[in-house]
């Protein structure tokens, strides 16, 4: 037979390669050229090469909230994570209880971020909030505004409440998935639960807990809103994440180039992680 | 190793079952003899795997007993009745390797590890697994995750009952044959009970020393592939059994003399019918032959079937299915049949007349 060779198709994936252009690569090369070029307004601009990169990578700021932001973030993992998928193991798997269980599960899920912020702001207040009193009436001294202990302890509470129902979606949905005839070899095997979740449901799940880590990942990695309500970045600068910073140097500062230089920064390290986090979580499927 | 007696078992899928409708299995008494070799067969949603589920404990009976050697299990947990169970598709440990997936049951009831190793290695050379013993189970096609499913029902010495639920219907057609013969082999060497489900007769007939068939929750008739084949107790037996299936043709039982079509004939069980409710003949394609009196019939069409020819004829508006060996004229036209009276039963409503229910 007769092939003709010709590159025409190419053309029909045109509308979505500029689709993609004026989504992602345009804004995204906007960035690049600020981050590349020194302005004073007017739309003038010069050339400052890796000036803004190197100031922002010797920044001891940025330095500071980027660590803040890494043991969020992990603090976050660390809890979520498991926390999300023991409860998806206890959820019943079938009965009229499956969808009051997923309808009350999903409710944070629903909650618009910054009301997430204002609903823990109230709630963590220490004179009138339930959270706030309660936690004070055991005698324990809590005070979010002053002391940096009450800060992360509330942001990172106000998280796990938010996020974990997606962890706990996600596992759920997973372990629904698993056949039947899997926990029955199981039981003629003699295996107690452990060897069940060791060897069905962990690694059954494997692929969604991938996703769900990726996904808290960056989201926990990115998070703005929620926190910005709650705690401004404060006391002091102990709540400032990475995101946080960003804004107070683009927005309050008018950085221009320094912020992008930061933006793009920033997007490096979420890629670099989430990309170690794939490997390592998939690693074994390439044996 | 232990005797297996259902006694009145009864299943039900539903909470509060009401008419027999609702029982995924009626009523169930039966014995494995310990050390047989049974097959299990019947059409699709006979029950099958539901009689399975009961016997290794993964569904509790509706009502009914279990008696393992006479000792009550019903509510056991198929640990406790020591029993293996290979399912109908594969079900393997994925992050474990073939060696660890075949010592998984052993290693859940702590057997000493040189022990493990010696049974492993034994069922897996019967199984050829033996080149990929140390590969990971998630990598090997369907055909090798089968045959770890087996090889893991396979690995322990001592269990009551090896159960199959059609082990091999994932399975390549050469290699089928190759692991039938193989667990039937493996039965005559170790004499373990074991029950092999299946809705393929010629599986169940090389397979077994006993023939279970179930039809509609309820086991029809239980007996050696050559009982099932010469008198079937019920016309689904027949039907079900032997490619063609029996000739079941009406007819009125009258004056010692089952009449079809207005034409007597014998019937071995004549003696114990009593002409109550539906009346039928049944009679085996091998059980006919051509003769030159009898009962009128129209030949209708002769297809070669390799050693044996199948002769498809009408009488009284019925068709009559007969076998003739290779070679020889084929019939044409009219013509007359002759049923072999040691071979032809009467049934009412069904069942076989004079058959014990
Ligand atoms: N988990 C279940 N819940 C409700 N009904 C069920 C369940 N499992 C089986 N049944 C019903 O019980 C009947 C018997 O099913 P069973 O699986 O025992 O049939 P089977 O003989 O094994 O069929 P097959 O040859 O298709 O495997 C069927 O009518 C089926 O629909
Ligand atoms: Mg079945």
């Amino acid at each position: 037979m007769n092939k003709t060779v010709n590159n025409k198709a190419w053309w029909l994936v045109l509308p979505v390669f500029l689709m993609v252009a004026f989504n992602a690569l345009v804004p995204l090369m906007t960035v690049v050229n600020y981050s590349i070029q020194e302005t004073f307004g007017n739309n003038e601009f010069f050339w400052s090469g890796t000036t803004w990169f190197e100031q922002i990578l010797h920044d001891g700021e940025f330095h500071a909230s980027l660590r803040r932001q890494l043991v969020f973030t992990g603090l976050v993992l660390l809890i979520e994570i498991p926390l999300g998928l023991a409860i998806a193991l206890c959820m019943p798997r079938q009965g009229p209880w499956v969808s009051v269980c997923l309808v009350l599960v999903a409710l944070p899920l629903l909650v618009p971020w910054n009301v997430v912020g204002s609903m823990w702001n109230i709630m963590a207040l220490p004179d009138i909030g339930l959270l706030g009193k309660g936690i004070n009436a055991l005698g324990i001294p809590f005070n979010y505004t002053r002391q940096p202990i009450s800060a992360w302890f509330t942001v990172v509470l106000m998280d796990v409440w938010h996020w974990t129902s997606l962890v706990l979606l996600l596992c759920y949905a997973g372990l629904v998935a698993i056949p039947d005839a899997y926990y029955q070899a199981a039981k003629v095997d003699g295996a107690g639960p452990w060897a069940v979740f060791r060897h069905i449901q962990l690694p059954k799940l494997k692929h969604v807990l991938t996703i769900a880590v990726l996904l808290r990942f960056m989201d926990s990695f990115m998070i703005y809103t929620e926190v910005i309500v709650l705690t401004g970045g404060g006391p002091g600068s102990t709540t400032k994440f990475l995101s946080i910073d960003l804004v107070q140097k683009a927005l309050g500062g008018f950085d221009l180039g320094p912020a992008a230089a930061f933006s793009i920064v920033y997007f490096l390290i979420i890629l670099f992680l989430s990309w170690l986090f794939y490997t390592l979580m998939m690693r074994e499927e390439a044996r | 190793m232990a005797e297996i007696r259902l006694e009145n078992l009864r299943h039900s899928y539903s909470a509060n079952p009401q008419t027999d409708e609702d029982y995924a299995l009626k009523r169930l008494t039966i014995t494995w003899q310990d050390g047989g070799a049974y097959a299990l067969l019947g059409p699709s949603g006979c029950g099958k795997t539901t009689l399975l589920n009961l016997i290794s404990g993964l569904l509790t009976p509706t009502a009914g007993k279990i008696l393992f050697d006479g000792r009550d299990v019903s509510r056991s947990s198929p640990e406790a009745r020591n029993i293996a169970q290979v399912f109908q598709f594969p079900v393997i440990y994925d992050t474990m390797t073939v060696f660890d997936n075949l010592a998984f049951p052993l290693r859940n009831r702590g057997v000493p590890e040189a022990e493990i190793a010696s049974r492993v290695g034994e069922v897996a050379g019967m199984l050829e697994l033996t080149k990929t013993l140390h590969k990971r189970a998630s990598g090997l096609t369907a055909d090798g995750k089968q045959k770890i499913s087996l090889g893991r029902g396979l690995v322990r010495p001592d269990v009551n009952v090896i159960m199959f639920d059609e082990p091999l219907t994932v399975i390549d057609p050469h290699l089928k044959w190759q692991l039938r013969s193989k667990l039937k082999e493996l039965h005559l060497r170790t004499r373990r009970t074991m029950i092999y489900v299946t809705h393929d007769q010629t599986e169940a007939l090389t397979f077994a020393d006993q023939v279970v068939v179930m039809n509609l929750g309820e086991v029809v008739q239980a007996g050696t592939p050559v009982e099932l084949f010469e008198r079937p107790q019920h016309t689904f037996v027949g039907h079900f059994i032997g490619s063609p299936g029996m000739n079941v043709l009406p007819c009125e039982v009258r004056g010692g003399k089952a009449v079809f079509g207005g034409t007597p004939v014998d019937a071995a069980n004549i003696g114990a019918a009593n002409s109550r409710g539906r009346t039928e003949l049944g009679v085996r394609p091998e059980f006919v032959s051509i003769a030159s009196s009898g009962i009128p019939a129209e030949v209708v069409r002769v297809s070669d079937a390799g050693r044996y020819r199948i002769v498809e004829t009408r009488s009284h508006g019925h068709t009559v299915k007969l076998l003739l060996k290779e070679g020889g004229e084929a019939p044409r036209g009219s013509t007359f049949l002759s049923f072999d009276p040691a071979h032809t039963q009467v049934y009412e409503d069904g069942w076989m007349a004079g058959a014990h229910r």
